[in-house]
């Protein structure tokens, strides 16, 4: 009886496949699971797939509420590179001498930029949930407009270079620990919490999934299904926004062309595997967690077993196409059915 | 009759779905060139019977013979084959593709040079010929009005040389001239010396169309009877299983005590039009009374209930509540002052089908509270609950989706959702369509004991005969104005059409 409500848990094929993943690993490689302390900082691969998943499961927290209301925002890489870039020219440092030493100074205050580069990345939001909600444009042509344009703007922003930071304490957001911990997980970890928070103890949850549902409905049953989408793609902004700024205090630089790149069909992709369905309504946002962390497993596995790089986007493939339908309620019970069937004549 | 062999002959039928017992020993005769209505509540088993002779299901146990020779059809394809033709209660053609696209799909006249586009079209308007349809079939289905779509449909089905045709439901969407029409072509059909199979709701419709009836009840055969021979009431007693109290049937309202036409409406219209969509229009609506809007289908009353509640934005005329002047530009603003809508339409504007009853009851109440002020699922599950009990919503448990529920008990729910923000005044637009005759009478009282609370009610339905026994008044539309405004004790059904055929007033 309990195995039967696991099995039929939203959250049981996701974790399931994760937890394959990591044995597939770990039989490739014995010491996958093991974690040591260096100069107080936990170090690891568990720990290294966590902190390298922190921007594509920030976005894809972003990208769950948008789905849930029946859209998609392919513009989120885009608009981790404009974050980006707007976050790097404000800081970028300049050499400077202060008590007789040589450090690097912040062009503008640290907070600033960052508080600017989010908001910048809120915008960028709020420009797709207009056009959706507001203009009624289909979801996937009104983010593709972003998704082609905010590479220029990043671009613009940055004068056509790869800008280079060299403000120390702006690296320690995505690569510093606090307290062993690697910082980015934190930020996850605030950003899911407050979305916790949100959907299950006051009624945004109800009414994402209504609008997304059944807008019509959900409209003349009084939710302003417009200001909803709009913040919804706002939200989603924000979270990019975010996403940007460790991905740039990563590598230490913003590059308007290639920071982000394909960020937004990995987002999909870990919401899609999370159990969130595509056409809307129904979430799970640790479903999408999950999702994201399936997705770097499986490519830190790919990169460990060694795999050619000329085919490893072809094995990514293969395992994420078989994921998926294993995911499939559908293709479950068409599979046992059949077999019963099978059995049934014999 | 008698010695007249059956074209079609289906007996013994069982079929057993997880959990229920669908058909259990049912039959159906179909004669050649009759029109054989199949009645029964909503679950009485009258889809699964459709659905075993044209091959979407197979029965457990039974015999099917066409003809005197007994077939089984395995898929909709092989039925047609035989001869035996549906036309489904959704109209599903391509709306994008022309009218003789749609009648021939498929099955398109070959030349040499690929489809031959001239036979396509001749034997299309040939095709619709029969039923005395004239149109330009190379436009697109979509630039014609549901009914000749329903005549394409049709046209489909019969062009596969039918000797039975069925249809589920087909005047649904249809208003009373539309009806005509299609009844006009089925009588058509019937000299040809075609059989059909006519599943309907609407009472009227079944006397006025069929030769013979057939109930089916709980998924058992209750009788066939010739129609002429079976009074109404007896036919809906044999439908529900029980003896039907006639005055239930009889007028309701007016018994109450009016109230005092002195005292200001609740909601007060007053040249509340629209461009394109509605001619201005003055209404008052008073606590505790049930103002009908009577028209036909197309007259302006889903639109006139759209511009109240803030759906559609009038372009002219003004709102008043309770005297002070409002502008009810949104169904949240129109929520906000104590107004509810449940609209015509029940599936796209109503429910949230994947959502539970629970979710789907406090939907409403909850939006007004706005998204901080939630409430807990406790909380909510003693609201549903509550309303489950008050409103006799047959389920088992109020987790369940609500698109499971049978279509009274979604309209139930949906009531239960506006009755849940305690509102002042409810719009019922069609809140009886597609539901039986059982629920349709309980659904009427739920109606009447709110209004006899001090609700404000505006009720629109297509059936004149209910809008007259629940409304103290009526409002007559016409053409998407309104015509006039009579007392429910003084009207009557003939005279109401008058009105709207210009006779009178």
């Amino acid at each position: 009886m309990n195995i039967q409500a696991c099995l039929r848990h939203r959250l049981f094929w996701p974790c399931a496949t994760l937890l394959l993943l990591c044995l597939i690993n770990f039989a490739f490689n014995p010491n996958f699971f093991d974690i040591e302390i260096k100069n107080g900082a936990l170090y690891g691969s568990v720990i290294d797939i966590l902190n390298r998943a922190a921007p594509v499961m920030l976005v894809a927290l972003g990208m769950t509420l948008v789905i849930a209301t029946r859209g998609i925002d392919v513009s989120v890489g885009a608009t981790v590179a404009i974050s980006g870039a707007v976050v790097a020219v404000m800081i970028g440092g300049t050499l400077a001498i202060q008590d007789g030493v040589q450090t690097y100074v912040a062009n503008y205050p640290m907070p600033l930029a960052m508080l600017v580069a989010v908001l910048v990345a809120l915008l960028c939001g709020l420009w797709n949930g207009a056009l959706v909600s507001g203009v009624g444009m289909q979801p996937i042509i009104a983010t593709l407009i972003l998704m082609v344009a905010g590479r220029g703007v990043a671009q613009l922003i940055t004068e056509g270079q790869i800008v280079t930071i060299y403000y120390e304490p702006f690296f320690f957001i995505g690569n510093g620990f606090l307290f062993g911990i690697p910082f980015s997980l934190y930020i996850v970890a605030a950003v899911l919490g407050l979305l916790l928070v949100l959907t299950q103890k006051t009624a945004l949850g109800l009414f994402i999934q209504a609008v997304g549902l059944n807008p019509t409905s959900a409209r003349f049953s009084g939710i302003s299904a417009r200001a909803l989408v709009l913040w919804v793609y706002g939200f989603c902004g924000v979270t990019a926004g975010i996403a940007g700024l460790i991905v740039t205090s990563n590598v230490k630089s913003a590059d308007g062309n290639n920071a982000g790149l394909g960020m937004e069909l990995d987002a999909i992709l870990a919401v899609a595997l999370g159990g969130t369905s595509l056409d809307g309504g129904r979430f799970s946002l640790m479903g999408t967690v999950i999702g994201a962390l399936i997705i770097q497993t499986l490519t830190y596995a790919i990169y460990s077993l060694g795999v050619p790089p000329e085919v490893n986007l072809v094995v990514k493939a293969v395992v994420v196409f078989t994921v998926c339908l294993i995911q499939s309620e559908k293709f479950r019970s068409m599979m046992f059915t059949s077999k019963q069937r099978v059995e049934d004549k014999s | 009759m008698a010695e007249q062999q059956p074209i079609l002959q289906m007996q013994g039928i069982h079929k057993r779905f997880p959990g229920v017992v669908a058909l259990n020993d049912a039959q159906l005769r179909l004669f050649p060139g009759e029109v054989h209505a199949l009645m029964g509540q909503n679950g009485a088993g009258k889809s699964t019977l459709i659905k075993v002779l044209t091959g979407v299901e197979s029965c457990d146990a039974g015999s099917i013979t066409l003809a005197g020779k007994p077939i089984r059809a395995e898929s909709v394809l092989e039925a047609q084959a035989l001869g035996i033709s549906t036309v489904y209660q959704e109209v599903n053609l391509c709306l994008n593709l022309s009218v003789a696209e749609n009648i021939f799909i498929g099955r398109f006249p070959m030349s040499r040079f690929g489809i031959d586009w001239k036979t396509l079209q001749t034997k299309a308007m040939a095709a619709l010929a029969a039923l005395n349809v004239d149109i330009d079939v190379t436009l697109p289905l979509s630039s014609y009005p549901v009914a000749i779509q329903q005549m394409a449909a049709i046209a489909r089905a019969l062009s596969t040389d039918a000797q039975v045709l069925i249809l589920d439901e087909p005047t649904s969407s249809l208003d009373e001239d539309e009806v005509g029409r299609l009844f006009d072509a089925l009588r058509r059909l019937k000299a040809r010396g075609i059989a059909i199979l006519f599943v309907t709701h609407f009472l009227d419709q079944t006397y006025a169309i069929s030769d013979r009836i057939t109930v089916l009840r709980n998924g058992e055969f209750e009788g066939e009877y010739a129609a002429a021979e079976l009074p109404r009431i007896q036919l809906i007693s044999k439908m529900v299983g029980r003896d039907i109290d006639e005055a239930a049937f009889a007028r309701q309202a007016g018994a109450e005590i009016a109230p005092a036409e002195d005292e200001a409406p609740f909601l007060a219209a007053r040249g509340l039009g629209k461009l394109g969509s509605m001619r201005p229009i003055d209404l008052d609506i008073r606590a505790g009374q049930v103002l009908g809007l009577g028209g036909l289908l197309g007259s302006g009353r889903t639109e006139t209930a759209r511009m109240i509640f803030g759906i559609d934005r009038p372009d002219s005329g003004s709102t008043q509540i309770k005297g002070a002047s409002v502008n009810l530009h949104s169904p949240r603003k129109a929520i906000r002052e104590g107004l509810a809508f449940c609209s015509e339409d029940r599936k796209t504007e109503g429910i949230v089908a994947e959502l539970s009853i629970r979710e789907n009851i406090i939907l409403a109440l909850q939006a007004r509270r706005g998204v901080f002020r939630f409430l807990s699922v406790r909380q909510q599950r003693v609201i549903a609950d509550e309303y489950i009990k008050q409103l006799g919503i047959k389920t088992s448990d109020s987790e369940k989706p609500i698109g499971q529920l049978s279509g009274g008990n979604q309209q139930k729910a949906l009531l239960a959702r506006w009755l849940a923000t305690e509102p002042k005044m409810l719009i019922l637009d069609e809140p009886t369509r597609g539901i039986d005759v059982a629920a349709k009478l309980e659904i009427m009282d739920l109606v009447k004991a709110q209004c006899r609370k001090g609700l404000a009610i505006l009720f629109i339905s297509s059936e004149m005969s209910e809008v007259l026994r629940v409304s103290d008044r009526i409002a007559v539309l016409r053409d998407r104005q309104k015509i006039g405004e009579i007392a429910g004790n003084d009207a009557d059904e003939p005279g109401i059409f008058r009105m709207i055929a210009g006779g009178e007033a």
